[in-house]
């Protein structure tokens, strides 16, 4: 069982540079949008742009952002599913961000990912049993009945019914499918698991299900989960460290608790303020933050800060400079943020005016339109 | 979308009106996992006009594959010349008597027993070429839509030529430059029919390789290939299936078209659009039966044919969208 994982979930809580299991360097990916043709310049969206981070072995690292701000296309081109543009994403020690799929394909089997839609993750032509199997027929790992055996053990660890090995997808319902996918995930026993927004689709009380199970999964094989979400209670509950994105960047990475309860980044701000509560009494005393507009188009991101035409405190420095992502107003190396004039503790963004006008903000430019149907 | 009244299945009410005791099945019987295809299945059983055509079709079927016997039990042969009793005065065809069912044609040969013998051809090219078509279709359609780049333009141009050429100039000058045969026909019409296939399964496949599935297939390490034929290929058999159903009659009247043209199936081989052709210089002069009976034979065929086609198609996708045209 723990022939590929040798770290044990609990002892990855040091620093040293062997606890990194994945290391993401200015990471870049482009999509091109539109053919340049013979007088205008070939347009990009830029889905992610310039992103680093580091994930420790058995930890997991959540990732939060608005639709469309570039989370998914972050895992999936970590999991090389994309060519990047540029940056280095540095897996286990090793630099995978350029080499061939060829040479990625031995290494699948430690990156798995688990995909939002579970109806869309999985074939409709084909069974479950089937499915399931797919790992182990891609890389012969075990074939015939050897095959069924495993594929049913991994369907009974993660609560379905071994029985159903014959079944279609669409005779599941939607927690049982997303656990076909977290069966498939696993089949290799991976050290890293992209969680691309696994319980998006589930309802609340199938969402608390699949968390506990990736939980109970992460404690028994000690994997490391890049848990991508929208939903910051969820984030918070399962991530040991947090990073916002916004329109393709990072703007801020904490450890989960601070980053709710400190947080630095007026969006981070904004964002926590639109939890939703359940006391209607402090629902009610707390000033909820709405933003102005809508976010900016990824191909024409603002110049500076990319939240300052949105942002309720920017200022003309916002404007000019891209803010750098390190820590601020004295916080230790873990928790950094993207932002010229981060918020002080208990500072309430309500109050916050900003200090130029709207006209002097650089509003993004012609051609709004929404990448990859509003899913990266 | 506008599934939402299938979703409950049976009647709700009347299993609720049960109480205490053990839910009495409404006229169901227990659930049971189908496949998409066991589905499709039966609606095709239970669907009338596709039994009548499956019928026909296992009746010129079983015909064709009987015709020897047919015709040893009729006791003429298909190139048998009756001069006597096969010809009129004139020399022309003798009408539908007890010897001749169907009569005789212009060479005094029996009828029945040639348009037997022609189904074999009918059957044979529609089935054979559109085997051909759809095989190269599949496998230009799934390379040109998953790989895409310059494969796919390579592909899309090569399909753009072959649509541009008039079908039947081609067909002619291949028949005339390399001499009619029977394994001609099947290529030329196999092989100028493999475009529309090729553009179905292109398009299914550009729009099902951004579905979460197909980048599953590749987060586990799948080749391209595998992912073609183990991912992709299930989900675009259904309008291949009912592509290749339609394509079946079209070929079996493209042959005929050939044929007519005398540059098909080369005589004597009985051959429906051979013998259309021959009796149209016939039936003017009171001859109805020379040109109606092989006329029957390729409508009733083509028409059976078509009909399961579109039984096929309707079995296949029971919201009856519109994407197989």
């Amino acid at each position: 069982m723990n022939d590929v994982n040798p770290v044990p979930a609990g002892s990855a809580d040091g620093s040293g540079d062997d606890d990194v299991l994945l290391r993401v360097e200015n990471l870049v990916k482009y999509f091109p949008v539109k053919s340049g043709g013979f007088f205008r310049p070939r347009e990009y969206v830029h889905a992610v742009d310039d992103v680093s981070f580091t994930v420790r072995r058995g930890q997991t690292f959540g990732i939060v952002g608005e639709t469309g701000c570039g989370k998914s296309t972050l895992g999936r081109s970590i999991a090389r599913l994309y060519d990047v543009t540029s940056g280095r994403i540095v897996f286990d020690g090793k630099d995978i961000s350029k080499i061939s799929q060829r040479r990625m394909r031995p290494l699948r089997r430690e990156i798995q990912l688990i995909f939002q839609d579970p109806m869309g993750s999985l074939n409709p032509r084909r069974r479950v049993g089937s499915i399931i199997g797919d790992p182990f027929a891609i890389h012969g790992l075990a074939s015939g009945a050897e095959r069924k055996r495993r594929v049913q053990e991994l369907m009974e660890r993660v609560g379905l019914n071994p029985e159903h090995f014959n079944r279609f997808p669409a005779e599941f319902s939607g927690g049982q499918r997303q656990r076909i996918g977290v069966a498939r995930a696993l089949a290799f026993r991976p050290k890293l698991i992209i969680c691309d927004e696994p319980v998006s689709a589930l309802d609340v009380s199938i969402q608390a299900q699949v968390i506990n199970l990736l939980a109970d999964l992460q404690a028994e094989f000690g994997l490391t989960y890049l848990f991508i979400a929208h939903d910051l209670s969820v984030v918070r509950h399962v991530s040991d460290t947090v990073g916002v994105m916004y329109l393709g960047k990072l703007t801020e990475v904490s450890p989960a608790d601070e980053l709710f309860t400190v947080p630095r980044h007026p969006y981070t701000g904004a964002l926590l303020s639109a939890v939703p509560l359940p006391d209607p009494d402090q629902s009610d005393q707390r000033h909820q933050i709405v933003l102005v507009g809508d976010v900016p188009s990824p191909i024409m991101p603002p110049s500076g800060c990319r939240f300052h035409p949105r942002c309720p405190k920017a200022a003309p420095v916002c404007v000019s400079e891209d803010p750098k992502l390190e820590p601020r107003l004295g916080d230790g190396p873990e928790h950094l943020a993207a932002c010229h004039l981060p918020m002080a503790e208990g500072e309430s963004l309500a109050e916050a005016r900003p200090t130029i006008g709207a006209t002097e903000r650089v509003v993004e430019a012609e051609g709004v339109l929404s990448p990859e149907g509003g899913k990266s | 979308m506008s599934m939402i009244p299938d979703v409950t299945g049976g009647d709700p009410v009347a299993e609720l009106a049960v109480e205490g005791g053990e839910p009495i099945p409404v006229g169901r019987k227990l659930i049971q996992g189908r496949s998409p295809w066991q589905l499709a299945w039966e609606r095709l059983r239970t669907d009338r006009a596709a039994v009548i055509a499956a019928v026909t079709i296992a009746a010129i079927v079983i015909a064709a594959l009987m015709a020897p016997l047919i015709a040893a039990w009729v006791g003429h042969g298909p190139n048998q010349q009756f001069i006597d009793i096969g010809e009129n005065a004139n020399g022309g065809p003798v009408p539908p008597s007890g010897i001749f069912w169907l009569g005789t044609d212009s060479s005094g040969r029996d009828l029945f027993v040639r348009i037997v013998y022609g189904a074999r051809v009918s059957l044979a090219v529609g089935v054979l070429a559109t085997m051909i078509a759809i095989a190269l279709g599949v496998l230009f359609g799934l390379a040109a839509g998953y790989l895409g780049g310059f494969v796919d333009i390579f592909i899309a141009r090569v399909i753009d030529v072959m649509l541009s050429i008039p079908f039947l100039v081609i067909a002619i000058s291949l028949a005339t430059i390399l001499h009619p045969s029977f394994w001609l026909v099947i290529f030329v019409v196999g092989i100028l029919s493999f475009t529309y296939p090729a553009r179905i399964v292109r398009g299914q496949v550009i729009s099902l390789k951004e579905k979460e599935y197909i980048l599953a297939a590749r987060a586990l390490g799948a080749r391209p290939l595998r992912i073609m034929f183990v991912d992709l290929l299930p989900n675009v058999l259904a309008p291949v299936i009912v592509y290749g159903s339609l394509l079946i009659p079209a070929s079996i009247v493209l042959e005929a078209t050939l044929s007519f043209l005398s540059v098909g199936i080369p005589p004597p081989t009985a051959d429906w659009g051979q013998m259309i052709s021959d009796a149209s210089g016939y039936y003017q002069y009171g001859y109805w039966w020379y040109l109606l009976f092989p006329s029957l034979a390729l409508l009733i065929t083509t028409l059976a044919f078509n009909i399961l086609g579109d039984s096929v198609r309707d079995a296949l996708d029971p919201r009856g969208g519109g994407i197989y045209v």
